[in-house]
């Protein structure tokens, strides 16, 4: 972002007013803090505004793979290290389909992978794309292929292919679903570019070397695409790694201006892809493709990226009230635990196994787990009390109270805050349902 | 051309190292942020501590699976670690706790001391988590390891003075336990510091949070206390250890629901990443408690380059 004084020397100093600022340098602070807009002065001239746009735009480059709820953002992150703030647009993961498989084959990957989502958190995870990847050198085949990978899905679409001639006619007939063209290497870029231009669509550049790739940027943009993703190669971790490292701080610094755009791996299948892939996520890669990825490997690499891309300022958490579970009533116990989502959502579904009626109250403590709170002072008797009293969770039901086993103290405490039987429930909650039965018995 | 600029960091400092065993065995030296080749052309190799439990009474299944006899006394276990090729073993002497068996000091020391003999790699030795209790075993520990320098686990802030004297007393290293808070981990290794304990016999766990329980705090806690150590902030320049078998802790590791995939495969990878984001954030050594995970675990770090 520019400073004050950078968009001041842009302004015509005629303190007129019109921007609704008395003077131009006090209308220049507030574009440096970001509480205006340039278009509020209309005497800077265009040439001025571009250059302000230009060196106002985030550092790597904002783009838009696909269409509709599905469509997938990447890029437009600004920092280097996650406790400066926030990464933005979590890494997506594709899968690699070849234009060769059959109909059906093409049917059973789609729906394997369709398939293949998880709920941790509160969060569904699942695969973010497809790539329709050209092993038949053939236009029409290929055109055909992306047209009922189209119909089975959608999710945003790679095209890919070494050909623009291969690729041109599958781009014109899905530009509206806004696939990305996938891509451009050192001999065949300005048949690519054509394509991604005549289309609109974002552009993948091929290239492991990082100088030849900041010449194909400037080819790229010359021919009028600017919406681009690098894939700077995937050959080891520690290619990955450091060219990874390299665009992004090159960029972040804006020691250099071409490499400011989303980086891609492409990692292959087996034991290999999952090392890179997990590196991929960790070090700034927007988008990964797979040829396959089963299970076991998925889930731990999507909690992987969930994990990355959470704020460590904010923790995920739920709001403090009363959940009822399986339809409880007047007798059902009282559970209570803390508002943090993963403490939450692993106790509910305990809960839920048992299929024992519970109300389950969560209490407030700014999104800290059971021992945590605990001694962060978050999670007192006192606390446990006030929220009990103000969700009506008391006059819901006269059952007993249970604490989590980890905090078996308050029990003590709450019994004679609240004139009312408190139990201490299990340390873990997945030993819950046998709890909860013996409490029915 | 154009050239895309290296941005080198110039780091006005650099991570200690500690040796151990015989002295044949250095953790730490880093010069730059991991395994950045432009930074620190021979960032050092992260080193792998096998854990070795001396009571499996609740120790997963899969894990025992995979190392068949050799888990059934803690040398055989040690000497298996060794032929895979880890660089340490980590020690748990679950046995002296009161609730499971209360060996004594002397018994403790005398398992270690064999696993020393049989394998020849330096130990971390933990206790079973019972302050007065370790500091106790260590004592002894402390002094049956006497001449083969190993890693005393672990001290905290309201418990560090029986520990650290006694691996003073026969020079060993010392494992500063913080919790997940760069403070917190500085104030430590000052504490340690102002007791007498080295900087070069010093190495910190700043509490690595498994994937999936918390690894969102410590991979930027650790890069956050690398980053400090780089510019030159002294007490933090202390090797780091992460404990990558806690992945263990999280359910979705080692539940066995065939939705979720193969099992065992599964908890390779739970263990495999929490041990990934350790060394990308900043660990010297990991403590890996699967074989199949080290397997993985070095791969990776050869294919990183690390250890030139
Ligand atoms: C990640 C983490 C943090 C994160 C916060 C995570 C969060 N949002 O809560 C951060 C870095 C912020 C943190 C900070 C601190 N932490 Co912390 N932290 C952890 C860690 C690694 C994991 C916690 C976790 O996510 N657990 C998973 C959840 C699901 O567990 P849970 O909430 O307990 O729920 C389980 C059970 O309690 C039970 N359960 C829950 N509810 C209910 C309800 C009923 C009815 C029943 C029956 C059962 C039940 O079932 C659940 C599933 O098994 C633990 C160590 C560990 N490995 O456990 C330390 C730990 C909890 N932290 C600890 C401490 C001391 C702290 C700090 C005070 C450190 C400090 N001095 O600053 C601070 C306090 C926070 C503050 N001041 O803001 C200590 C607690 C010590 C103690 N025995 O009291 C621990 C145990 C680490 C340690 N060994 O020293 N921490
Ligand atoms: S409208 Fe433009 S010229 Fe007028 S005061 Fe504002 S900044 Fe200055």
């Amino acid at each position: 972002m520019p400073t004050a004084i950078e968009f001041f020397k842009f302004l015509p100093k005629t303190n007129c007013g019109e921007c609704g600022q008395a003077t131009c340098l006090a209308f220049a602070m507030q574009l440096a803090n970001q509480k205006a807009t340039i278009d509020a002065c209309p005497y800077v001239d265009g040439g001025a505004k571009e250059k302000l746009e230009e060196s106002s735009a985030p550092p790597v480059r904002a783009i838009t793979i696909g269409s509709g709820d599905r469509a997938v953002s990447m890029g437009g992150e600004t920092v280097l290290y996650r406790h400066e703030r926030r990464f933005v647009n979590p890494t997506a993961f594709a899968i690699s389909i070849s234009d060769t498989c059959s109909a059906q084959e093409m049917e059973q990957e789609v729906s394997k992978y369709l398939d293949m989502a998880f709920e941790r958190v509160g969060t569904v995870f699942n695969i973010d794309m497809f790539v329709l990847r050209d092993d038949s050198g053939d236009p029409e085949s290929f055109r055909t292929a992306a047209v009922r990978l189209r119909s089975l899905t959608d999710l945003p679409l790679v095209l890919e292919s070494s050909s623009a001639d291969v690729l041109s006619s599958a781009a014109a007939e899905l530009r509206d679903v806004r696939p990305l063209i996938y891509g451009a290497g050192q001999d065949n870029i300005e048949a690519m570019v054509a394509v991604a231009k005549e289309n609109s669509l974002p552009l993948a550049l091929i290239g492991n070397d990082l100088d030849r790739m900041a010449e194909m940027v400037e080819v790229a943009r010359k021919g009028g695409v600017e919406d681009l993703i690098l894939d700077l190669g995937s050959s080891s971790m520690k290619h990955i790694l450091e060219s990874n490292t390299v665009a992004r701080k090159v960029s972040l610094r804006r020691t250099f201006k071409g490499l400011g755009y989303p980086l891609m791996n492409l990692v292959g299948s087996g034991p290999a892809a999952m090392m890179k892939a997990s590196l991929a996520v960790m070090k700034y890669s927007s988008l990964v493709v797979f040829d396959s990825l089963e299970a076991q490997q998925a889930l731990p690499l999507m909690t992987l990226r969930q994990n990355i891309y959470t704020d460590p300022q904010v923790p995920i958490q739920v709001k403090e009230d009363l959940y009822p579970i399986s339809d409880p009533g007047e007798e059902s116990p009282i559970l209570f635990t803390t508002n943090f989502s993963l403490t939450y959502f692993t106790v509910r579904a305990d809960i839920e196994k048992s299929r024992q009626p519970v109300w389950l109250q969560v209490v407030d403590t700014e999104g800290l787990s059971v021992l945590t709170a605990y001694a962060a002072g978050k999670f007192s008797h006192e606390h446990v009390a006030t929220a009990l009293q103000a969700s009506g969770a008391l006059d819901r039901s006269k059952g007993p109270i249970v604490t989590p086993g980890m905090v078996a103290k308050l029990s003590g405490k709450l019994e004679e805050a609240l004139g009312r039987k408190v139990m201490v429930g299990t340390m873990e909650s997945s030993a819950l349902p046998k709890f909860l039965k013996n409490l029915r018995q | 051309m154009a050239k895309v600029p290296l941005p080198k960091e110039k780091w006005s400092g650099n991570i200690g190292s500690v040796s151990l065993g015989d002295g044949g065995v250095r953790a730490g030296g880093g010069k730059g942020m991991p395994f950045l080749s432009f930074e620190d052309r021979s960032y050092p190799r992260a080193l792998i501590a096998g854990e070795v439990m001396d009571d499996v009474s609740d120790f997963p299944q899969i894990v025992l699976d995979q190392f068949g006899e050799a888990a059934s006394d803690p040398v055989s276990w040690a000497e298996e670690w060794k032929a895979r090729g880890a660089d340490l073993i980590c020690l748990r002497l679950l046995s002296t706790d009161p609730d499971r068996g209360d060996a004594s000091p002397e018994d403790a020391a005398r398992t270690a001391r064999e696993v020393a003999d049989a394998t020849g790699l330096p130990l971390i030795v933990y206790g079973c988590g019972i302050a007065d209790k370790d500091a106790d075993t260590m004592e002894a520990v402390s002094a049956s390891l006497a001449g083969h320098r190993s890693i005393l686990a672990y001290v905290e802030e309201d418990s560090y003075k029986r520990i650290s004297a006694a691996a003073m007393a026969n020079k060993h290293s010392v494992l500063a336990f913080s919790n997940l808070d760069i403070n917190l981990a500085k104030q430590m290794n000052i504490l340690l510091s102002d007791f007498g304990v080295d900087r070069s016999d010093m190495v910190m766990d700043p509490l690595m949070a498994p994937l999936g329980m918390g690894m969102e705090y410590s991979y930027s806690v650790n890069e956050r206390i690398m980053l400090a150590a780089l510019s030159g902030d002294r007490m933090l320049q202390v090797p780091m250890v992460c404990d990558a078998s806690q992945a263990w802790q999280v359910r979705d590791c080692s539940d066995d629901d065939p939705s979720l995939g193969d099992v065992a495969e599964r908890a390779a990878w739970w263990e495999f990443t929490t041990a990934l984001a350790a060394l990308l954030s900043g660990a010297d050594i990991l403590i890996l408690r699967g074989h199949d995970a080290m397997a993985l675990v070095k791969e990776a770090i050869d294919d990183l380059g690390g250890g030139a």
